[in-house]
């Protein structure tokens, strides 16, 4: 693989920027948003940290991994999810579950890295086996790996339990800590999420991320130029892989246990729904989008009952919701939040203009 | 800046305002159906039956205002913990009223030894396990499981229909296996012989290679399939011209699938079924029940009578109201006093007596049934016969029902 020589031919033009710097790249909202997160346990119940944040935070770095593909490599994934899902099967099955006659067992230490790693590897499989595709063809294969998967998983009972799959998957105690209760799982969310966030801010500068938004624009000059675009998008899938399996740790210990539900066709979508909503062109849209959804999904039948509807086309709710989004903004809610952005600068620049051209006149 | 951090503080209170709940003056009973999905039909029923039977007490408990919160599953166990989390951490219930389907039911199993303060109540899911395999304090159960609908129908199908050899269709979970499980203990028992067993996923729209598969020298086909899966069978069954007769699950020949449009359903004229309801029973207190469901919604919004899963959550509803009276929904100590009571419920139900064993698991009938057409076209189950005080092992001494082992796609075996 001829990924290591342009790396360093890229790498020379840009200097490092010492930490300082990073600090004080990121705008206000950024630090008030990572100082609400720290504090959040303080001010939100039990409910809203695990079931809300927490949830929304491994969906947002299984919708992280596609962004990662999708916005900086432009192949859109629909494997992200399965992988997570397979992650979160490994630990069910190589750790422990109730299910005691296909657990092995194992302590934490070692069925977690063995799970992250075999799904890894999945994932990059995957991706290798439909790197030579583009557009819709690669949403058709890696849908196609993703609904096999799940049909394997409901229809296989001597690994993967069937239907029912895996109850009982408790999170380790470790360091003397229950990472299952509240607020120690919070923070491992919200560690493993802001861990992956930065990676793949890094990652996108990195030489590696530059290459890869070149094959994304021109595969056909940058191959000319010397980088083996294959092995680049075979990389970006295992890297990618690699944040949606430890998400898939978190996921089966967020829902003490795994079924063939986690990984079927629609939570797929929804990755995909996640990370369209939220904004592709930026790390952060996931997260948003994440927590949009979690947000739909827990409360649109109540909200529907309060307002006096039936219930039970809570679905529509949730559907309209994602449209209108689409529809008002090709680039999600990130798109939204910069457009107002811009629209309040460019109003205070032209006032300023006008307070100084009306300065003038007595 | 100043924008961003009102936001901030704004976010901060909303969070905080959904956290602290509201005080308990009302009773909040958490009830979870499936919404979506295949079994939808069924769960918007449930939700029925859980209404009628709260408006009969005025909607009122011991004096108490109740508050249903209803959350939604897609009869998977990932949906159902979501919505029981939501329920008891979110909503503060202690009362659940759910699950509907058997996965679920024993997901909620295992979730309920979690949050021992809370009482689940199932109100239709069916899988064997959920009272029979380390059962829960804190779960109870007013309807049969899978196994025990079928009670008596193995013994019927074979001495008076005949049917010597059967092929075996069910969607791959659960309940369907219990279904078969229960049926399989009588009519194998009897002489019967199953042939062949086809496990279709939950959710098939395709059952174009199962029809094929089907082989030709059975007598009869055993379907344990529902709501929609049902339908979508016997429509694409019909477009292939088969001829084959049928033996129904509990809810392959219920009014979920009787009352569903399209002239498919016709094929299950003459169907063998059993379950804990029989439409066509002259009982007056099936009647009562029936009358009460027809008068409560309109007609376009409920099926011709009562479908399993109304009279299942009506009763489900009715033993926790019966228990909650005894202790004057008195809920401070955990609900540990009501458990108590609840245990002891003794239910008159429209569908029979009911009361709970040890592992707090209804005892109650099972209804043979044959589906035939009314004169106003309209399909129902006509009455054949009803099995009475069903327990959980069939008849069987407990040693000799664990002989048998659990239900799964091959258990028992039904070979001659």
């Amino acid at each position: 693989m001829a990924l290591a020589e342009p790396r360093l031919a890229i790498a020379t033009p840009r200097p490092r920027e010492g930490l300082a710097e990073v600090i004080a790249r990121q705008g206000t909202a950024f630090w008030i948003v990572a100082a609400l997160l720290l504090v959040m346990p303080l001010i939100a119940n039990p409910f809203w940290l695990v079931q809300i944040l927490a949830y929304a935070m491994i969906l947002g770095m299984i919708a992280l991994s596609l962004m990662f593909l999708a916005g900086y490599g432009g192949i859109v994934s629909l494997i992200q999810m399965t992988v997570a899902a397979f992650a979160a099967y490994l630990v069910a099955i190589f750790g422990d579950s109730a299910i005691t006659q296909i657990s092995l067992k194992w302590p934490w230490w070692t069925a977690v890295p063995v799970a992250i790693l075999l799904a890894t590897l999945f994932g990059t499989l995957g991706g290798a086996l439909s790197v030579r595709t583009e557009g819709i063809y690669t949403i058709m294969i890696t849908l196609a790996i993703g609904s096999a998967f799940y049909y394997l998983t409901l229809q296989n009972y001597t690994i993967f339990n069937g239907f029912s799959g895996f109850n009982g998957v408790l999170p380790p105690v470790f360091l003397g800590v229950d990472w299952g209760s509240t607020v120690p799982f919070y923070y491992l969310a919200l560690g493993c999420a802001a861990l992956a966030y930065a990676v793949v801010v890094y990652v996108s500068r990195a030489p590696f991320g530059l290459a890869l938004q070149g094959t994304r624009d021109n595969p056909r000059r940058m191959a000319a130029l010397g980088f083996d675009v294959v092995a680049h998008r075979i990389a970006a899938y295992a890297f990618a892989s690699v944040i949606a399996a430890f998400a898939g740790v978190l996921l089966v210990w967020y829902q003490r246990q795994v079924s063939p539900g986690t990984g079927g066709v629609g939570p797929v979508v929804d990755i995909l729904i996640i990370a369209v909503v939220g904004g592709l062109s930026r790390p952060i849209g996931p997260f948003i989008g994440a927590l949009v959804y979690v947000l739909l999904r827990t409360f649109a039948l109540d909200l529907l009952e309060g307002v006096g509807f039936e219930g039970k086309r809570y679905q529509l709710l949730i559907g309209l919701g994602f449209l209108v989004i689409v529809l008002f903004s090709p680039d999600g809610l990130i798109g939204i939040w910069q457009r107002l952005r811009d629209r309040y600068r460019r109003g205070r620049e032209t006032q300023a203009a006008q307070m100084r051209v009306g300065g003038g006149s007595p | 800046m100043r924008k961003a951090l009102m936001a901030a503080v704004a976010a901060c209170a909303l969070i905080a305002a959904g956290g602290t709940g509201q005080a308990q003056e009302k009773l909040r009973i958490g009830v979870m159906a499936t919404l979506s999905g295949a079994l939808t039909s069924g769960g918007e029923d449930g939700v029925r039956g859980a209404q009628i039977a709260l408006k009969q007490r005025g909607g009122k408990i011991a004096g108490r205002e109740v508050e249903f919160i209803i959350a939604a599953t897609d009869a998977s166990p990932d949906s159902a913990l979501r919505a029981a989390r939501k329920l008891v951490e979110q909503d503060k219930v202690q009362l659940i009223l759910g699950p509907l389907s058997g996965s679920e039911g024993i997901a909620m199993r295992d979730y309920s030894k979690t949050v021992p303060n809370v009482t689940v109540v199932d109100a239709s899911s069916g899988a064997l396990e959920t009272t029979y395999v380390n059962p829960s304090p804190n779960y109870f159960r007013f309807n049969s499981n899978g196994a025990m609908w079928m009670a008596g129908l193995g013994d019927y199908v074979f001495k008076d229909k005949g049917y010597k050899k059967l092929a075996v269709i069910g969607e791959d979970y659960s309940f369907p296996y219990t279904q078969v499980f229960g049926f399989a203990l009588g009519y194998c028992k009897a002489g019967g012989q199953i042939v062949q067993r086809q496990w279709v996923p939950l959710g098939t729209k395709d059952f174009g290679s199962v029809i094929a598969n089907i082989p030709d020298d059975v007598d009869a086909v055993f379907l344990a399939l529902g709501g929609g899966d049902s339908v979508n069978f016997l429509n694409q069954y019909g477009q292939t011209g088969g001829k084959a007769k049928f033996v129904g699950g509990s809810i392959m020949v219920d009014q979920t699938v009787l009352s569903s449009r399209g002239n498919a359903k016709r094929l299950l004229v003459g169907t063998p079924s059993s379950g804990g309801v029989a439409d066509a029973w002259d009982d007056p207190k099936w009647k009562a029940w029936v009358k009460a469901y027809q008068d409560a919604f309109p007609a376009d919004k409920r099926f011709a009578s009562p479908s399993l899963f109304a009279t299942n959550y009506y009763n489900a509803f009715n033993g926790m109201a019966t228990g909650l009276e005894k202790v004057n929904a008195d809920l401070s100590d955990g609900g540990a006093k009501l458990r108590a009571e609840l245990a002891k419920v003794e239910l008159d139900a429209p569908n029979g007596p009911i009361k709970l064993d040890d592992d707090r698991q209804a005892i109650a009938t099972t209804f043979i049934t044959e589906v035939v057409e009314t004169p106003n076209g309209e399909l129902t189950n006509k009455f054949v016969r009803t099995v009475p005080n069903v327990s959980k092992t069939m008849g069987l001494s407990a040693e000799a029902f664990k002989a048998v082992g659990l239900p799964s796609r091959t258990n028992p075996e039904c070979k001659p």
